[in-house]
């Protein structure tokens, strides 16, 4: 039970983040980005959330232009990772307020700050926004 | 815009984004990273600013995809700057470009450690984080005590006992003894009186990790997440801030429902009665809302209550609301709530007795199958798949038929397997059986591996009755215009063994058959032809008395196909062709196949799970390893002494042999010519497999095989016959996966399967140092019961000390043992070093001999040289046998930068520019050994731009055994050489010859492997 990686793309199949919990190398990485996105992208609203692929499956949510896509072991709760990609758009918008892709783009260290409060080792770690945000308002408050 | 402060990276990603195509994007990206490499080179002192946007800028062009092989040295040095920006930016960079096999990993771990132990709680955060993203078995060993500490500590907060508890997950993963099991269980039973959920969300994903370990120990946390549970889901004392939509953080309630799945039951009936309560108030709670993501949230804690409750097998009362909730949501329109209905349907099915009920729902499973949504689909497949049984298995299956016109192509293999086993496993009679594996290869012939055409074959050898009604549909097939080539295989041999049944029966004299037959015959590929062959010698041995015009049509062909090139073909012809004219000993070589003994179905230790990758064992799966389930019986199971149970599909006279192990008279017993192993799994020859001529395969794997017994007694009778492909061990336990490819990979990387079969799994880890090196083997009992007799052992090389560890000669059920092996490397040699495994599953002995990955490019470290002193070392190495030059054939055709690439990975570092003409390559690397010590090696590749399959290749170093098996190593790995045989001869390491692939010898590209 884990969670493999995390990937953000848009409508045209670019990446905009990706946080991998296994080691793959960069072809690999490549790989299985251009499969997912091409298995993802190409699904209707009226399909469900989960796609398998591999031995695993992706969990994805669409917002705008943006997909979010969770690599999970088989036997992960698809409903609570569905959950959880809501619960971290939900900590971008409260980051950036009404958080949109350019954000993410231009501020990837900020995203990549986020997901380090959220996920560890393929596991959660956190789910309180506040907590979750707590070290990025420190920093921006140093600077 | 003001953009986090770095506004050369703003400029940077403005800039990738305004590239309108990916070539543009490619240009920016290359300038950019040369613009990085010029600036960390220049020496002239980065500011920790500058270093930390150049990393950005790394990681930004990395997530693009593009490779970025510098900067690694820089972003480790940020880790240990002083400011927490730049230090983050190191942690983080770190995490993401590099991986825990990373050699540079090491420098780092002091700055790490001491990160962890100081007292600034926002440096210990990252420092975990990287730890338990990455860290490796290096960090295991020398951090696992700091981070307990941490975990336990009192007088650390929360936020960093969170991160200390899935950063002990990692290590622990790497190294399990790191923890103590004796007096963890009471400290993890305490970490769960916490009140932080952030630090009990981490507690129990380390808690799973644990108890899928060892579900013996902890069950004193049982209660406390009970407790936890309680609480949580009558939402007493919730902080806000943790209430998603109303439910009190359902990440945790999930995360603890896992973990109880994970331990077998709960004894203490006080804590059963309680979660049950629990289970039941979620189950009956949990009501459609309309905002989506407080209905998602409700729904995932119940579906996690409902596998929970699967677990425990709760009462019958609880079970049957599980099952009435789940058909429930089968029909609903939301695709997710419908996936998952059929999903834990699925699951439901595997533990606990409930097919009757679920058999109401059938109608709407068989809806979903037909859903327009390709995950919908293949859960309604699965589920139909799991409730077969033999009441509804006529349904379903005629149902399944009926969708394969259908189905998408990405579902077809899976459904034509799933069909084939299901009529295997539930036929109410044969012949249904015999039908719809037919109208399975006719409709679906290019998804029907030969493992399903077997079966058949088998059954209808087996059982007398159906061999006249397989043939005449086999007759019938074959009058279709248009037929699938499977078809062909199955109808020619079945008619071959089984036509002659029929000859009474009008348009089915021999004649008839003969010509129908032929009439596929001039578009069949060569497999097809060899059955074929066979069908017309046993046509001719039925016909009695002869038929001279029969015969002459069949000798013609025969002779056409003496000079066939093919020569398993020609062979046959031969041998054919002077068998049938020898008239009586004819009959009784070409007599009917003798029965197959019962056997397991292929296809069923197909499908078989053979995943294992991830780093728990699926509660689901351990649960239904447990309890004995029924959902995957199969028939014809052996008992632990050889005797056969007849199962459904047993045939009604057993073979008369006794299976007992290790008896090799068995190959005698019913005047086999050899013992072809007709187990489709276990030989992928298909020539060799389901032709002809048959004995029964031995059922266990003897050490020593006296080469084909049978052979001996009917020499005379046979004389030069040589049908035999006795090239494989018989083992009846086959990998699952090819060792030759799993010995690939690892010859070029450093971690992974070195073997897996159903009982064991054996992982390998290696780490080089110059000439030395360390394995470890991981071996990983995946059964039930215990393995016994384990034995390992290595017969080093001259060229090789090896020294292996102790192994444990039992191994417990699950369980995993190490056993590591040093190697030093003395001189250079292409030879490999094989090590002789063997193991005991019940009374069954398994042999395997294992390749180990210790070979030449292990000892090799790439080096960049300057232009300068490789001409003067190339200069300086100037003859034979100290540079050697030669052109090689029938080379790969590869592309330049794919040649490239294969020569980095085996360590040789390739320098482009360096050679001023562009076809040409040339590549250094430091090769290391006792004997020579540190040696250059020099390799210089010419390439014909208008002949890609030949190259000249000069290689040079100090030492001529080096150049010598250094220029062979290169050219095996640049020539083709096919058909490369997973098992070395014995013979081979004792001559120290390199091991050959042996490959059929009509194969031109094998032929010059021989040569070479």
């Amino acid at each position: 039970m884990g969670i493999r990686f995390i990937l953000l793309v848009n409508k045209q199949g670019q990446t905009r983040l990706a946080q991998y919990y296994e080691y793959m190398t960069l072809e690999e990485c490549r790989a299985l980005e251009g499969e997912i996105v091409r298995k993802c992208l190409t699904r209707t609203d009226q399909q469900c959330s989960f796609v398998e692929h591999r031995n695993y499956k992706v969990v994805y949510r669409r917002y705008a232009s943006l997909f979010f896509m969770v690599g999970v072991d088989n036997d992960e709760n698809e409903l609570a990772i569905l959950e959880f990609i809501h619960l971290l758009v939900e900590t971008m918008d409260r980051h950036f307020g009404n958080v949109c892709e350019l954000d993410i783009m231009f501020h990837l260290e900020k995203a990549h700050f986020m997901l380090e409060e959220m996920v560890m080792n393929g596991c959660i770690v956190e789910t309180s926004k506040a907590n979750i945000l707590h070290p990025i308002q420190l920093m921006d408050k140093a600077s | 815009m003001a953009h986090s402060g770095m506004r050369g990276l703003s400029v940077f990603i403005s800039d990738i984004r305004n590239c309108r195509n990916k070539e543009l994007e490619r240009i920016r990206v290359d300038k950019e990273l040369g613009h990085i490499r010029t600036r960390f080179k220049s020496e002239k002192g980065l500011s920790f600013y500058e270093k930390k946007k150049y990393v950005w800028k790394v990681l930004y062009i990395y997530m693009l995809g593009y490779d970025v092989d510098f900067g690694h040295m820089e972003t480790l040095s940020l880790i240990s700057a002083p400011k927490y920006g730049e230090k983050q930016v190191g942690y983080i960079a770190t995490s993401c470009l590099l991986n825990e096999n990373c050699d540079f990993l090491r420098i780092v771990i002091n700055s790490v450690r001491n990160d962890i132990i100081g007292r600034n709680e926002t440096f210990q955060c990252l420092a975990l984080t990287l730890v338990g993203n990455i860290g490796g078995r290096d960090f295991a060993e020398s951090l696992a005590p700091d981070v307990q500490k941490l975990l336990i500590s009192s007088s650390c907060r929360p936020i960093v006992r969170k991160k200390a508890a899935l950063c002990l997950l990692r290590l622990y993963r790497k190294n399990p003894d790191i923890i103590n099991i004796d007096g963890w269980s009471d400290t993890m039973a305490q970490l769960l009186d916490e009140r932080d959920f952030g630090v009990l969300t981490s507690v129990m994903s380390l808690l799973v990790s644990l108890v899928s370990n060892n579900t013996d120990a902890y069950w004193n946390c049982i209660p406390k997440c009970v407790k936890i549970l309680e609480r949580l889901a009558r939402n007493q004392d919730i902080p806000q801030d943790y209430t998603y939509y109303g439910i009190p953080c359902p990440w945790l309630q999930v995360k603890i429902m896992r973990a109880l799945q994970y331990f077998p039951t709960i004894e203490d009936p006080n804590t059963l009665k309680s979660l049950l309560e629990v289970l039941q108030r979620i189950m009956m709670g949990t009501d459609v809302v309309k905002n989506i993501n407080k209905n998602n949230a409700s729904h995932a804690v119940l579906f996690e209550a409902l596998a929970l409750a699967m677990h425990l097998d709760a009462e019958k009362d609880i079970m049957s609301q599980c099952v009435a909730l789940l058909g429930k949501f089968i029909a609903v329109r939301e695709p997710n709530i419908r996936y998952l209905g059929l999903e834990n349907m699925t699951r439901i099915l595997l533990v606990t007795d409930v097919h009757d009920v679920i058999k109401k729902h059938q109608t709407q499973i068989i809806t979903n199958l037909k859903d327009p949504d390709i995950s919908i689909r293949r859960r309604a497949l699965d589920l139909l798949y799991g409730m077969c049984d033999v009441t509804n298995a006529k349904d379903i299956v005629e149902e399944l038929l009926q969708y394969l016109n259908e189905a998408d192509f990405a579902m077809r293999e899976e459904l034509a397997l799933k069909v084939a086993i299901l009529a295997e496993k539930f036929a109410p009679d044969l012949s249904w059986y015999v039908d719809v594996v037919l109208q399975l290869i006719d409709k679906a012939g290019d998804f029907v591996s030969d493992d399903i055409w077997h079966r058949v074959v088998q059954f209808v050898t087996n059982n007398e009755d159906l061999q006249p009604y397989a043939a005449a549909k086999a007759k019938e097939y074959l009058n279709k215009h248009v037929l699938h080539e499977t078809m062909v295989k199955v109808s020619a041999y079945l008619l071959g063994e089984h036509g002659h049944l029929l000859s009474r029966r009008p348009g089915c004299s021999p004649k008839e058959i003969f010509a129908i037959i032929n009439e596929k015959l001039p578009t069949v590929s060569t497999e097809t032809i060899a059955i074929i062959l066979s069908t017309y010698a046993k046509i001719l041995t039925h016909t009695q008395p002869p038929e001279p015009e029969l015969q002459d049509q069949i000798w013609s062909i025969f002779k056409k196909y003496e000079g066939y090139i093919n020569v398993e073909i020609q062979q046959r012809a031969v041998e054919y062709l002077a068998l049938s004219k020898k008239g009586v000993s004819l009959t009784d070589i070409l007599a009917e196949m003798p029965k197959f003994p019962e056997r397991k179905s292929a296809l069923l230790k197909k499908t078989e799970d053979t995943e294992s990758d991830t780093a728990e064992q699926s509660a689901l799966r351990l649960r239904t390893q447990q309890k004995a389930s029924d959902a995957l019986v199969v028939t014809d199971q052996r008992t632990a002494n050889g005797e056969i149970k007849a199962g459904q599909l047993s045939p009604v006279k057993l073979p008369n042999q006794n299976m007992n192990v290790n008896s090799e008279e068995q190959t005698t017993t019913n005047g086999a010519l050899d013992t072809v192993d007709l187990d489709p799994t276990l030989s992928t020859d298909l020539i060799g497999d389901l032709l002809a001529i048959e004995g029964p395969p031995s059922i266990s794997v003897p050490t020593e095989q006296t080469p084909v017994s049978g052979l001996d007694q009917e020499t005379d009778l046979i004389g030069a016959l040589a049908l035999s492909t006795v090239d494989e061990q018989s083992n009846s336990i086959k990998p699952i996966g090819d060792i030759e490819e799993w010995f690939q990979a690892l010859c070029i990387k450093d971690s992974g399967v070195l073997y897996e079969d159903i009982y064991i799994q054996i992982g390998l880890k290696a780490d080089w140092r110059a000439h030395q090196g360390r394995i470890i083997l991981f071996i990983g009992n995946k059964s039930t019961s215990s393995l016994t007799s384990v034995q390992a052992l290595v017969l080093p090389p001259s060229y090789l000390k090896m020294d292996l560890s102790l192994l444990p000669s039992t191994i417990p059920p699950r369980a995993q043992v190490q056993c590591c092996l040093d190697v030093i490397n003395i001189c250079p040699s292409r030879d490999t070093s094989v090590l002789d495994f063997s193991y005991r599953y019940g009374s069954v002995m398994i042999e395997a001999k294992l390749r180990l990955p210790v070979v030449l490019n292990k000892f090799l470290q790439p080096i960049s040289i300057s232009p300068d002193d490789f001409f003067s070392q190339w200069k300086s190495l100037s003859e034979p046998p100290l540079k050697v030059q030669e052109v090689v054939k029938g080379v790969k055709t590869l592309s330049l930068p794919e040649m490239a690439r294969l020569l980095s990975s085996v360590q040789l570092r390739v320098t482009p520019g360096l050679d001023t003409n562009p076809n040409n390559l040339v590549a250094s690397s430091t090769f290391h050994s006792e004997s020579i010590h540190a040696m250059l090696c020099l390799l210089r590749i010419e390439t014909d731009p208008s002949d890609r399959t030949q190259i000249r290749m000069t290689v040079a170093s100090g030492d001529p055994t080096l150049t010598f098996e250094l220029k062979e190593f290169i050219k095996e790995k640049l020539i083709i050489i096919p058909n490369a045989r997973p098992v070395p001869s014995p013979t081979s390491l004792q001559t120290q010859n390199p091991v050959l692939p042996a490959a059929s010898n009509d194969d031109p590209g094998a032929m010059l492997a021989g040569l070479l």
